[in-house]
């Protein structure tokens, strides 16, 4: 895409085929892009990801550092999602202070995978009330085409299920260099991912390309998962844009939800190790 | 209605004489010799280094009479003296419409270039903000850039919709004289215009005609390398019904 803004013609185009359930890539309107995985792409993180979700492309790096536990939960391991909207991925972005739509990809990559407590933080304890691990997922847009925040959560976990511990001696010295087979904590079978839908006129979309996120009026990201292998469970949501949204709204989109993640899901566990 | 512009035309094909046919074209990168001898001269993407036509572009080299130019893969759009592009207007100022012509540089429309009279108080009833325009470009200074929207074609765009492909690639989808716009256009019965920035308009009678010339022009715009390409074309309209 270049840098020209989303012009009316296009807009009232993309809502008349809508709402005939066309979309400028032949998709139907619920229809999420194909999209691969690649593991090792950082040499330096302790799991890493990229996961290219039609021409959208993100990599997503599991860090681990040790340090103190925050005071109100001393016995639990820290947690914490970082990122920005690197200009390199779309002309769009400039570089400075994080904006509201780089806050936003972080926050609620991170929401989805805290809330459903995929990390069993409570096991990175290394000793009470001084000394925790801290599992840092930083997330970097290579290429925008739509749909950042869903890439994203799926590279954060995929990149997450990589992760193993490094050594770790008695002071609590870490060698980075020296990988232990040890693997971060993580819940059994429940893997959270986001998923947003847009509102552009009365339809609704999901995945959609640069210019369909650009017309669209509304939108919620959900994270939800299959909670311990169990029934869909819905961990985080939130609401963006201007647009309203109806009963009717919600309504179909926890109808289509459980399919699409499950449509996901079935996706990425083709690339699981 | 709108037809197809004859200013893409007169830029991209102003030396082809229609006697000479282009020999086949091979890809050359900067700094390559396409040519040798006083016969040749260096058309757009070349230069001339002594006797020898050396590339400056990373492309296709083409052989037209005596000129050698090269049709490069990637690369900016420059704005030049008659070319025809497709903007959106950004701002309204006291004396015309700021366009966004996907350059470093907007564009700017005087209110003299409007097709009938326009209130200085109500110039949003012509043009508003985010409304596209068909404009040529008059005038590059370091003043800034003068579009001009009288002409066939020109005007603001209603209808249909606008998208972008890479603006090297746009000589090849108009084709030769014109071929392979007009091949386009016959088949699908939409439509097209194209402005040199990269950025095409397409409206047609339904959204389905309109949705198979979109997917046309974004099969010609990768395929850089093929030749033949008029012949492809006609292949893949018959396949893509």
């Amino acid at each position: 895409m270049s840098a020209m803004n989303l012009s009316n013609l296009t807009k009232n185009t993309l809502n008349k085929m809508f709402a005939l359930g066309k979309r400028f890539d032949g998709r139907k309107l619920l229809e999420q892009r194909e999209f691969t995985v690649e593991y090792d792409v950082s040499y330096k993180a302790e799991g890493s990801a990229r996961v290219k979700l039609g021409k959208t492309e993100v990599v997503v790096g599991v860090k681990l550092g040790v340090g103190e536990p925050y005071p109100d939960s001393l016995d639990s391991g820290n947690l914490m999602a970082s990122g920005d909207l690197l200009p390199l991925a779309s002309p769009r972005f400039e570089s400075g202070p994080p904006k509201y739509n780089s806050l936003e990809l972080t926050r609620l990559v991170e929401r989805a995978i805290r809330e459903s407590h995929v990390i069993d933080l409570k096991k990175l304890v290394i000793k009470e009330g001084e000394k925790v691990w801290t599992v840092m997922i930083d997330i970097y847009p290579i290429n925008d085409d739509g749909a950042l925040i869903d890439a994203a959560s799926i590279a954060a976990m995929a990149a997450l299920m990589q992760t193993h511990f490094p050594e770790i001696d008695k002071d609590g010295k870490i060698d980075y260099d020296k990988k232990t087979t040890k693997k971060l904590p993580l819940l059994e079978n429940t893997i959270p991912l986001s998923l947003t839908f847009y509102k552009l006129g009365d339809s609704l979309v999901v995945d959609p390309t640069r210019e369909e996120e650009e017309a669209a009026d509304g939108k919620i990201v959900w994270g939800i998962s299959h909670y311990k292998g169990k029934e869909h469970m819905i961990h985080s949501a939130q609401k963006g844009m201007d647009a309203h949204l109806s009963t009717d709204d919600i309504t179909e989109m926890m109808k289509n939800l459980p399919k699409l993640y499950d449509d996901t899901l079935k996706k990425l566990k083709k690339f699981l190790k | 209605m709108k037809n197809f512009n004859d200013g893409n035309n007169d830029e991209n094909y102003e030396e082809f004489t229609g006697v000479a046919e282009p020999t086949s074209r091979t890809v050359v990168v900067p700094g390559e010799v396409v040519a040798s001898g006083d016969d040749f001269l260096a058309g757009e993407g070349a230069r001339k280094e002594g006797s020898n036509v050396v590339a400056s572009r990373y492309g296709l080299a083409e052989k037209v009479g005596r000129v050698v130019k090269i049709i490069p893969f990637s690369g900016a759009f420059i704005p030049r003296r008659n070319n025809v592009v497709i903007g959106r207007v950004n701002d309204i100022v006291h004396s015309g419409w700021i366009v966004d012509i996907d350059y470093a540089q907007n564009g700017f429309l005087p209110l003299m270039e409007s097709p009938r009279f326009v209130n200085k108080h109500e110039m949003d009833q012509f043009l508003a903000i985010g409304d596209v325009v068909a404009a040529k470009v008059w005038n590059v200074s370091p003043k800034g850039i003068d579009l001009a929207m009288k002409g066939k074609g020109l005007g603001k765009l209603e209808g249909g919709f606008v998208f972008r492909v890479n603006p090297s690639r746009v000589p090849r989808i108009i084709g030769r004289e014109g071929s392979m716009i007009n091949l386009i256009k016959e088949k699908t019965g939409c439509n097209v215009t194209i402005g040199q920035n990269g950025w095409v308009w397409i409206k047609g009678n339904d959204i389905d005609s309109e949705l198979r010339t979109r997917r046309a022009i974004e099969f010609i715009a990768e395929k850089v390398l093929v030749s033949g390409l008029t012949e492809k074309m006609e292949e893949w309209f018959s396949k893509n019904k």
